[in-house]
């Protein structure tokens, strides 16, 4: 599975992409989110303000309780400013 | 059959007489262009935006909304350029071209471009201020609800 991290985001956690194989509890955005916190201070502090984070699944905006499988493509960012 | 949209998301800078003029070249079935080109504004000591986004995802948002632009207005044809990269106070940022046998489709298409560019397509914009301060634009209440007054999201 890889993820990608954009804006600050992307600055609290320290990468911008990393590949990741969580366990097979993992089912949803909400799970990934809660097993990627632990990976380090940094992944905590992105998303310590859950709200304040949006998620896409295969390129596709996707809410807390969307499904997430070996081989996605996940983001994570903070709402977006565009226009 | 709806148009195709023409979207591009690029770091150069765009034209918007050329853009138009491709829009209307050859026919005579246009009745009226609205376009909409969105700038970087200087807000308090601002020198530079740097406007990061999700490759393939930006493309694939865009194209979408402007499909259903499209779809929605009899349009005879519709451009979305969006830049990211770091701008500079007055760089042009967002070109939106909606061309129509008549003024209203234009206008209000475009409209709708503009306000779904702003809660649809995975851009984030960070300030640089002179003094070496820098801070990511929050998103704003008012842009969601100017979105949602569209009716459902594309």
């Amino acid at each position: 599975m890889r993820v990608l991290y954009f804006a600050w985001v992307r600055q609290r956690v320290g990468v911008a992409e990393e590949e990741v194989s969580p366990p097979p509890e993992v089912r949803d955005l909400a799970g990934l989110v809660a097993w990627l916190s632990a990976r380090s201070p940094g992944h905590a502090a992105a998303f310590a303000q859950a709200r304040q984070i949006r998620a896409a699944v295969n390129q596709e905006f996707a809410g807390p309780e969307a499904p997430v499988r070996a081989g996605d493509e996940i983001a994570f960012f903070p709402p977006v400013t565009g226009g | 059959m709806p148009v195709s949209p023409t979207v591009r998301v690029q770091e150069a800078p765009f034209d918007p007489a050329a853009e138009s003029a491709a829009l209307t070249a050859g026919r005579v079935d246009v009745g009226g262009l609205a376009s909409f080109v969105g700038l970087c504004r200087a807000d308090d000591g601002l020198s530079a935006l740097v406007l990061e986004h999700y490759p393939g995802m930006t493309e694939r948002a865009i194209t979408r909304i402007a499909e259903q632009a499209c779809a929605r207005w009899p349009l005879t044809g519709c451009t979305v350029i969006h830049r990211h990269g770091r701008l500079e106070p007055g760089a042009p940022i967002v070109l939106v071209l909606t061309a129509s046998s008549h003024r209203a489709a234009a206008l209000e298409s475009c409209a709708f471009l503009i306000d779904w560019l702003k809660t649809g397509a995975p851009f984030w914009k960070r300030e640089e201020f002179a003094d070496g301060a820098e801070r990511w634009v929050e998103a704003k209440a008012e842009d969601d609800l100017a979105a949602a007054r569209w009716g459902g999201a594309p």
